[in-house]
C-alpha cells in the first residue's frame, strides 16, 4: 500500500490490517508515536489524518491510503509549534513517553479552535494519560499555546 | 577528541569487579538509618576524590558532556546532576550536554554499592560526588591555562566555560587536551553556599528539546541491524509454567520467524510487532497451573484480617500499650485497608539484547544496571564486564524498572540467546498489569488510648502484608529481625510514635505467590495514609482543630512543623469556604523529606473532586526548585490516581484488570491546581521523587471526614453515598 506521511510518499508492504501505529514505527521508523495501550485509551500514539487527531493503534494502515498522515516528527520544522514552543516554556514534560501523543492531540485542539477553554481541554486531552502527572502543565501550555498562536498570526 | 578518557575504557571496569554477595551486603541500608548516614557525610571534599573523566567530557567546542550514573525517568535529574557539575565548574550552562553512563563499579551508588536509582535518594547521594567531579575538573582546566600563560594557578579565575588572567581568556575546549594530561589534584575546595549561582536556581530541563519533537530514545525505539520483536506468552496465573504448547498456526502468520520456550514462557520472535502479537494470539498452549491458580482477593483480605488478631513480629515498642489499652477510659479501633497496585509506567516493558561471543548487549531503560549485569551475564556464562547496558530514557519508572531479579531484562536474554538474533521483547500493556510486582496490599489495625488531654496514651498498631524484599537476595539482610523495614516505615519510626510514651508495632509477614515491588514511596506509601487519617480522627474525638492536634503531637519536630505549618498558612486553613467544600490536612516524612499537604474537595455526582492542593516541603538545599515543584505536582497525581482510582484484584488465580480502562489512573479532568511551596534551607538534601506521594491520600480522606462525618479507611476511596 502507499502511504502520505509528513509530506512523502512510502510504499509499503504489509498486512492490510496491521495497525497505523506498528507501520509508522516498525516499517517506516517513525519512532516519535508511541505505544501506550493498544486499546484506544491513552493517546500515546496519537497522530493527524488529514489534520483530523486519530489514534493509530486503532487505525488500521489501509484505512489511511489516499491520505495524509502527520506524525510529532512532521509536525513543524525545529519544534516550532506553538504547541511545542508553549511545551519547553512551561517545561511541561518529565519522563517525556506520552508527550508527542499530548502535543499532537494539543495541536489538533488548537487547529479546530483558537481559544479552547478548560471544558475543551478536559474533553480531548482528558483522553490522554501521562503517569508522571504533567496534566497542571499541559493544561497551561495548551492556553499559552493559544496565545503564541494569536502572536504568529499577527 | 574529548578530554577526559572514555569512561567505557575498562580501566574503570576492572577497577572494583563487584560479587553477587558483595553486592547484597553493600546494598542494604537499613531505612531508618540511611539519612542519618547521609547526614553525616562531610560537606566539604575529602580524599579519595572520584576520578573526573568517568563523569564529564569536555570537547574542542567547549560542550559539557555529563555521564549520569542514575537513570532519568521523568524525575528531572538530568539536569539536576549536571547543575552540581557546572556550578563548581562554572561551565556556560547552554554547553551542557548529558548521556547515560555504561555500567561500571565506578558508577556505583554512593550508598548501596551497586548502579540504581531509586529511594529518591540520586540527588542526596550524588551531592558531593558530582560536585566533586566539576571542581576537579576546573583545578585541571586552571592549572592547564597557568601553564599556558606561564601565570601561577592564582593569578586566574573561571567563568561561563573559560579561565580568564588579566585579559587573557581560555575556553575550557581549547585547555581540554593539556587538562587530561594532568595528574588529579589531591584535594579541592567546594564552594561556600553563598557562592553558588546555579544551585538553587529554578532551571529548565535539558531533555525537553528531544522530548517535544520525537527524537528522544526509549528503550522502545532502540533500531538495531537485524533486531527481530519478541512477544512472550506467559501463564495466565502467577507460579504457572508451560506444559505442552503447538506453535504451527503461530509459525503460519507472515513475519513470524521463530518460536522458543524460553522459562517464563513460549517467546513469538518476528520481524515486527505486529506479527509477534498475531503469532503469540495464534499459539496453542498448556498451562501447569501454579501455586497462584487459586488467588483470590477477597480470601486474601479475610486471611490477613485473621492474621492481624493474632500476634506479629515485634518492629517497635515502647512502655507497655497493650496494658494502658486495657485500662484505658476511651480508646479508638479502626481498620485500614490498601489494595496491590501496578506500577504501569507509559512504556511498557521492553528491552533489546544482542549476544556475540564474547559480549552481550543490552539496550533497556532501566533503574538497576548492576541487577541487570549481573543476570545476563549469569545466563550467557561471560563476565559481567562482557555485558554492556546502554541505558535509554525511561518512560517512567515509580520502581517497576528496578527488580533484584531482573525478570523482564532476563526473560530478553533468554529469548535472544534460544532465537540465536538480537531481539527486542515488549510487553503489551496488558502483559504489564497483569504481569506482578505490584504494590502489595496491605491491612493495618490501630488501637489507640486517648488520655485525659485528648493526646494519645497508648498505640497499638498490627499490619499485615508481603515483604517487596522478601524471596530476594536483599532478604538476608533482615534476617535477623524478620522484619522488611520497607513493610513498616512510616509507622515503626513515625515522629508521632516517638511521643507516645506506650506504643507497639507488630507486621504480619504475609506469603503469597504474588511478585510484589516497591512502588513509588514503598512502605510510605500505605503507612501514611493509615497515620495520618487515624490522627485526623483521634483529633475529631478530641474534638481539637486536625492542624492544632498535629502541633501538639510534632511538638520536637521543627522540620514537620515547619511544612504543616507553611501548607495550613497557605491553604488558608480555617477560612470559610464555599458551600459543599471542606479542606484535609496530611503531613509526612519520607526519604529525608518533610511534605504536607493540604486538599480541598467536593463531592460531585457520587465522585470525591479534589480542586485544590496546596503542598510544602522541606527537602533541605533545594538543588533545582523547578524539579521539586514538578516532583510535587507529579507525585501527587501519582498518589491520587491510586487513591480515587486505582486497584489489582484476584479471582480465580487471575488478575482481574487488564488495560487502563479497567485498571484506573488519574486523567487531566482530576488533576487538582496544585501550588507548591519549599522550605528555605541549608540542611542536606534529601529526596524529591517520591515523598510529594503519600500525603495526598490521607488528605483527601480527611477532607471527606470533614466534609461528610464519614471516615473512608479503605483505598481506594469511595464517596459516601
Amino acid at each position: 500500500m502507499r502511504l502520505r506521511v509528513n509530506g512523502e510518499e512510502h510504499e509499503v508492504a504489509a498486512p492490510g490490517d496491521m495497525p497505523l501505529l506498528w507501520v509508522l514505527r516498525d516499517l517506516l521508523g517513525l519512532t516519535g508515536t508511541k505505544y501506550g495501550c493498544g486499546v484506544g485509551q491513552c493517546g500515546a500514539c496519537l497522530v493527524h489524518v488529514d489534520g483530523k487527531p486519530r489514534r493509530s493503534c486503532m487505525t488500521s494502515a489501509s484505512s489511511v491510503e489516499g491520505k495524509s498522515v502527520t506524525t510529532i516528527e512532521g509536525l513543524a520544522a525545529d519544534a516550532g509549534h506553538p504547541v511545542q514552543r508553549a511545551w519547553a516554556e512551561l517545561d511541561v514534560v518529565q519522563c517525556g513517553y506520552c508527550q508527542s501523543g499530548q502535543i499532537m492531540s494539543a495541536a489538533a485542539l488548537l487547529a479546530d479552535k483558537l481559544r479552547p477553554t478548560d471544558a475543551d481541554i478536559d474533553a480531548t486531552l482528558g483522553r490522554q494519560i501521562c503517569r508522571c502527572g504533567t496534566y497542571q502543565r499541559v493544561r497551561a501550555a495548551v492556553h499559552r499555546a493559544a496565545e503564541l498562536s494569536q502572536e504568529q498570526k499577527k | 577528541m574529548s578530554i577526559l578518557v572514555d569512561p567505557s575504557r575498562r580501566e574503570f571496569l576492572k577497577s572494583a569487579a563487584l560479587t553477587t554477595a558483595g553486592l547484597v551486603i553493600a546494598f542494604h541500608v537499613p531505612a531508618g538509618r540511611r539519612f542519618a548516614q547521609a547526614a553525616e557525610v562531610p560537606a566539604t571534599a575529602a580524599p579519595p576524590l572520584p576520578p573526573a573523566n568517568a563523569f564529564l567530557r569536555i570537547a574542542p567546542d567547549g560542550t559539557v558532556t555529563v555521564l549520569l550514573a542514575h537513570s532519568e525517568m521523568g524525575q528531572g535529574i538530568w539536569t539536576s546532576l549536571p547543575m552540581l557539575i557546572a556550578e563548581e565548574l562554572d561551565a556556560d550552562w547552554s554547553k551542557m550536554r548529558v548521556e547515560h553512563a555504561p555500567a561500571a563499579p565506578v558508577y556505583a551508588h554512593t550508598a548501596f554499592g551497586a548502579q540504581l536509582t531509586g529511594g529518591s535518594t540520586t540527588t542526596w547521594s550524588e551531592f558531593d560526588r558530582y560536585r566533586q567531579v566539576g571542581a576537579v575538573a576546573r583545578a585541571l582546566l586552571v592549572q592547564a591555562a597557568a601553564q599556558r600563560l606561564g601565570v601561577a594557578p592564582s593569578a586566574c579565575r573561571t567563568e561561563n566555560g573559560a579561565v580568564i588572567a588579566g585579559d587573557r581568556r581560555l575556553g575550557y575546549g581549547e585547555l581540554a587536551d593539556d587538562a587530561a594530561r594532568l595528574p588529579m589534584p589531591a584535594t579541592v575546595a567546594l564552594k561556600a553556599p553563598g557562592d553558588w549561582k546555579l544551585i538553587g536556581r529554578p532551571t529548565r530541563r535539558l531533555d525537553t528539546p528531544e522530548k517535544i519533537d520525537g527524537r528522544a530514545v526509549f528503550g522502545l525505539d532502540v533500531k538495531l541491524d537485524g533486531l527481530l520483536t519478541a512477544v512472550v506468552a506467559r501463564s495466565p496465573v502467577f507460579g504457572g509454567s508451560v506444559k505442552s504448547f503447538d506453535d504451527s498456526a503461530a509459525k503460519a502468520v507472515p513475519g513470524v520467524r521463530k518460536v522458543v520456550q524460553v522459562p517464563s514462557g513460549v517467546a513469538v520472535v518476528a520481524d515486527h510487532f505486529w506479527a509477534a502479537q498475531q503469532g503469540r494470539e495464534a499459539l496453542q498452549i498448556e498451562w501447569e497451573p501454579g501455586a497462584g491458580a487459586t488467588l483470590d482477593s477477597a480470601a486474601i483480605l479475610a486471611e490477613f484480617r485473621r492474621l492481624a488478631g493474632t500476634a506479629g513480629k515485634l518492629a517497635a515498642s515502647a512502655g507497655d500499650a497493650p496494658g494502658v489499652l486495657v485500662k484505658s477510659g476511651q480508646s479508638l479501633t479502626a481498620e485500614f485497608a490498601v489494595p496491590y497496585l501496578a506500577h504501569a509506567p507509559m512504556e511498557p516493558l521492553n528491552c533489546a539484547v544482542r549476544i556475540g561471543p564474547d559480549r552481550c548487549e543490552i539496550w533497556t531503560g532501566t533503574q538497576a544496571q548492576t541487577f541487570e549485569q549481573m543476570t545476563a551475564a549469569a545466563i550467557t556464562g561471560l563476565k559481567p564486564e562482557q555485558v554492556q547496558i546502554h541505558t535509554t530514557f525511561l518512560g517512567g519508572g515509580f520502581g517497576r524498572r528496578a527488580v533484584p531479579g531482573s525478570d523482564w531484562v532476563s526473560e530478553a536474554v533468554h529469548v535472544a540467546k534460544a532465537a540465536g538474533a538480537p531481539v527486542k521483547t515488549v510487553w503489551t500493556r496488558e502483559d504489564d498489569v497483569r504481569g506482578g510486582y505490584y504494590r502489595p496490599a496491605f491491612l493495618h489495625r490501630v488501637h489507640v488510648a486517648l488520655g485525659a488531654d485528648g493526646l494519645p496514651a497508648a498505640w497499638d498498631h498490627t499490619m499485615v502484608g508481603q515483604s517487596v524484599m522478601a524471596g530476594s537476595p536483599f532478604e538476608a539482610s533482615f534476617a535477623k529481625t524478620g522484619i522488611d523495614p520497607t513493610s513498616v516505615e512510616g509507622v515503626a519510626d513515625s515522629p508521632y510514635l516517638k511521643a507516645i510514651a506506650n506504643h507497639r508495632v507488630q507486621l504480619h509477614d504475609y506469603r503469597a505467590p504474588i511478585p510484589v515491588l516497591w512502588w513509588r514511596s514503598v512502605g510510605h506509601s500505605h503507612t501514611a495514609f493509615v497515620m495520618e487519617s487515624m490522627i485526623d480522627e483521634l483529633a475529631q474525638a478530641a474534638g481539637v482543630d486536625p492542624v492544632a492536634y498535629r502541633r501538639r503531637l510534632l511538638a520536637g519536630q521543627p522540620r514537620q512543623l515547619g511544612v504543616l505549618d507553611l501548607a495550613a498558612d497557605k491553604a488558608g486553613w480555617g477560612s470559610p469556604l464555599p458551600p459543599g467544600r471542606a479542606r484535609g490536612v496530611a503531613v509526612h516524612e519520607s526519604f529525608g523529606s518533610h511534605v504536607a499537604q493540604v486538599a480541598e474537595i467536593s463531592l460531585e455526582e457520587g465522585r470525591i473532586r479534589v480542586h485544590r492542593v496546596v503542598c510544602a516541603i522541606d527537602c533541605g538545599i533545594a538543588v533545582n526548585p523547578a524539579t521539586i515543584e514538578a516532583q510535587m505536582e507529579s507525585g501527587i497525581a501519582f498518589g491520587l490516581g491510586a487513591a480515587l482510582e486505582s486497584a489489582i484484584t484476584f479471582k480465580d488465580g487471575r488478575v482481574q484488570q487488564s488495560n487502563f480502562d479497567d485498571y484506573r489512573v488519574l486523567r487531566l479532568p482530576d488533576m487538582p491546581k496544585v501550588e507548591v511551596h519549599i522550605v528555605p534551607s541549608r540542611e542536606r538534601p534529601g529526596g524529591v521523587g517520591e515523598p510529594g506521594t503519600p500525603p495526598i491520600a490521607p488528605a483527601v480522606a480527611n477532607a471527606v471526614a470533614a466534609l461528610t462525618g464519614r471516615r473512608l479507611r479503605e483505598l481506594p476511596l469511595r464517596a459516601p453515598a
